[in-house]
């Protein structure tokens, strides 16, 4: 007898998605390893840029990087570090990045690229898409799972807004992966039966450090510690103050609002970064509209400058050493993720506080990626050998008398974790009971993060103090957070609604879907009647607003009714589906309106010159 | 006691650590979602909370104060009921100089101090190790009260020492 083998069904592939500040990558498992999977260009990084057209297609990594200097307006970049955030605590990226924010933003950020506007998960989203298109078109079969990886610090917000962007772009996250403990899976750190392993990873806008014990296949992280505000980007800000300061006393000129010379020597300053770390000296070299910047850069120099965001990252490094309970002697392997790591004044900095010498043998763009391959190649099982236990990177608490936070469970708990606790009422009667989550090590509620109010609902009335509702807080295994109530007495499930700080509701995450934003895309016409209305009611507001100037009543009655004729015209089509109609009355307003604009005009240019009299 | 079966143990104040570890890494292999996320949504979910479980469970046990804490509760005895009455009015005296030193930035009297907490710690962890010894040979109510009190001893004299680590430290620093 034989057994017929009719196969088993062949398993889908799962792809590991590192999304980068500066880059993102896809990778897969092969027969034997990971790989890189590159785009058509055949550059394995796909910048994460991204550039709305106003024909409303996007331009995605290189041709997006590239529109960075032709459509500074319509073009974004760094979105990874407005994950997860609203306008209260971006003030640090502001300064960094000239995209312009639009209404709306307290709880999650709303990016005005031309006339729309767009969420970090959505800019996201359209990253993760072309990356999933590119494994598609590379692998020859359809990609709808992926482990994405995050950075070990993010909290439960800005982790929630990187499985919402998988989600926009029609991927399964089948798992959050911390990005430092994918690249201690690409390594294949386990070889060594056992040891304790430090991950340094410094890459274009967060900085993570995460200390790790191997032991017969089981990658256990022992704590972790970092800083999402700290990478590449601030190098280049750095550079790009000193270089537009030197340019301003060189020039008497200051380019700082032009979007376009900043862009391009955005890029000048990072070509310098660049060369630097092979090179002694090298120069940034900015050619603008017939001018020529040449200013030389040493080394010596350069090192001096980035010394403050080397020491940033080493405070961290020695916490996350006192909380997995290691000293530098007991750290058996150092290994160096991220393309800052380059930088050899860092590397010099990081061999002296560990003591060992770094790993970068693996390139450092690509080390997270494949890692993230590792990873979904476990979460398929095919692999059986290698079990990631990961941490929670900040402790969870909730809000008590006073303003003050009782920490419930602690940083570096091994996720998933849980805990319990019991609420009772206030007063008689009290149907409903609200809960105050917050993350962070500081000890008032203010000082920490704001993660999301609970409110239990429908408590049977009863004299206070006398419901005893047990809620269960449970971090999973994407450090997500999940809450759950009982009443302790009848044990009946009690209902529990979430209002997340920041973040998108699951509705609005929905609608975002890019396959149904497409669908509305293709509805030419329809976009064609919305961009005829902001040109409508740019053209009215310039109007409404000359009508308030002195001009305006200088013009003849007869000129100044064919005006209102022309506004009032404008306003019956407006909200009409027929744009050609739209920018016919449009017109008639602007042909209507040219004698004031003129009047308006000519009397800004006289009080001008009578100004340069006086 | 729920943590001490998820991780197939006998309810003990002492446990050997390396056993403990072990314990976990199976479990964790068994149970980890991970292991699961290719299964029906009911086993995944099975999957979170056990291993929920031997994460919290192990998270406790490991740390011998903890531990003893979670079995005190275990068995209706909540160690922080008790914790102001039990500091310990023998350490006046040392409590006072050290508070002075930290007062005054005396580094040499905080190191001193230090120095005196740290072997007291160290007298303290030796007692409730006999306790720990005492109670798994013959589990009963009047033998967790004297471990209560010795735990709350440590929690106290724990804190000073942290307090002064920390002082010195960023004397050191600054």
């Amino acid at each position: 007898m034989f057994a017929i083998d009719f196969g088993k069904p062949k398993n889908e592939v799962v792809v590991g998605i590192d999304l980068g500040t500066t880059n993102s990558l896809v990778a897969a498992m092969g027969p034997s390893a990971p790989f890189i999977i590159p785009g058509p260009d055949g550059d394995p990084l796909v910048p994460s840029v991204v550039t709305a057209l106003p024909n409303g297609d996007f331009l995605v990594g290189n041709p997006a990087r590239r529109a960075l200097v032709t459509h500074p307006r319509r073009t974004v970049y760094s979105v990874k570090r407005l994950m997860g955030r609203g306008a209260a605590d971006i003030a640090e990226e502001r300064k960094l990045l000239p995209f312009k924010m639009g209404e709306g933003s307290e709880s999650v950020i709303q990016i005005e690229l031309g006339t729309r506007t767009f969420t970090p998960p959505v800019i996201s989203g359209i990253i993760l898409r072309r990356l999933k298109q590119n494994a598609e078109e590379h692998l020859g079969e359809p990609v709808t799972k992926a482990v994405i990886t995050v950075p070990a610090y993010f909290n439960d917000a800005q982790r929630q807004a990187t499985k919402d962007a998988g989600r926009i772009a029609g991927l399964e996250v089948l798992r959050l992966v911390n990005e430092p403990t994918a690249a201690a899976l690409a390594y294949g750190l386990d070889k060594r039966k056992e040891g304790i392993v430090a991950v340094y990873d410094l890459g274009g806008g967060t900085f993570d450090i995460s200390i790790l014990r191997l032991q017969d296949g089981i990658f256990e992280v022992l704590a972790t510690g970092g800083d999402t505000r700290l990478g590449g980007d601030d190098i280049d800000n750095l550079l790009l103050r000193v270089a537009l300061e030197d340019i301003a006393s060189e020039w008497g000129e200051d380019l700082t609002k032009n979007l376009e010379a900043v862009q391009l020597l955005r890029r000048a300053v990072i070509e310098a970064k660049h060369a630097l770390s092979v090179l002694p000296r090298t120069n940034v070299v900015l050619e603008y509209r017939d001018r020529r910047y040449a200013r030389e850069l040493t080394r010596d120099v350069f090192n001096r400058l980035v010394l403050p965001i080397v020491e940033r990252t080493l405070a961290p490094c020695r916490q996350a050493m006192a909380d997995a309970g290691v000293t530098t002697g007991q750290i058996d392997e150092v290994v160096l993720v991220g393309g800052s790591t380059r930088v050899p004044l860092l590397r010099e900095a990081v061999e002296r506080l560990f003591r060992a010498k770094p790993h970068c043998e693996l390139n450092p763009d690509q080390v997270v990626a494949l890692g993230a391959a590792v990873q979904a190649s476990i979460l398929s099982g095919q692999q059986t050998d290698k079990l990631l236990l990961d941490v929670t990177p900040l402790s969870l608490g909730i809000e008590t008398m006073g303003g003050l936070v009782s920490r419930i469970i602690q940083r570096n708990s091994t996720i998933p974790a849980s805990a319990t606790e019991t609420f009772t009422t206030a007063v008689e009667g009290q149907t409903n009971v609200l809960i105050h989550v917050v993350q962070g090590e500081r000890e008032m509620v203010k000082d920490c993060r704001s993660l999301a109010r609970f409110d239990l609902k429908g408590i049977a009335p009863m004299p206070a103090g006398m419901p005893r509702i047990e809620v269960r807080f449970l971090i999973d295994a994407n450090g997500i957070l999940q809450v759950s109530a009982r009443e302790q007495r009848t044990g009946l499930e009690q209902s529990v609604e979430v209002k997340p700080s920041y973040g998108l509701s699951d509705e609005q995450v929905e609608a975002m879907i890019l396959e149904s934003i497409e669908r509305a895309e293709d509805d030419f016409a329809e976009r064609q009647v919305r961009e005829m209305r902001v040109e409508a009611d740019n053209v009215m507001q310039a109007v409404e607003k000359a009508k308030q100037s002195d001009a305006w009543f200088e013009r003849p009655e007869d000129e100044r009714e064919s005006v209102n004729r022309a506004l009032n015209e404008l306003l019956v089509v407006y909200h009409g589906d027929d744009h050609t109609l739209i920018r016919v009355k449009i017109e008639a307003l602007d042909e209507a309106t040219r004698p004031l604009a003129e009047t308006i005009m000519n009397s800004a240019v006289n009080t001008a010159l009578k100004g340069t009299k006086i | 006691m729920r943590y001490y079966e998820a991780l197939g143990l006998e309810p003990r104040l002492a446990l050997d650590a390396g056993d403990l570890q072990k314990r976990f890494y199976d479990r964790s292999r068994q149970w980890h979602p991970d292991r699961f996320s290719t299964r029906p949504a009911a086993e995944q979910r099975t999957a979170l909370e056990m291993t929920a479980l031997i994460n919290d469970a192990f998270r406790t046990l490991r740390d011998p104060a903890a531990r003893a804490e979670y079995v005190l509760s275990e068995n209706g005895l909540e160690a922080s009921a008790q914790r102001g009455k039990d500091v310990p009015a023998d350490l006046l005296e040392e409590v006072l100089e050290l508070n002075m030193a930290l007062e005054e930035a005396d580094g040499a009297q905080v190191a001193r101090s230090l120095g005196q907490f740290e072997s007291m710690l160290a007298g303290v962890d030796g007692q409730l190790a006999g306790l720990f010894a005492a109670w798994d040979a013959a589990p009963s109510a009047g033998r967790l009260e004297p471990v209560r009190a010795a735990l709350n001893r440590r929690k106290y004299i724990a804190n000073l020492v942290r307090d002064a680590r920390k002082t010195l430290e960023t004397a050191r620093e600054t």
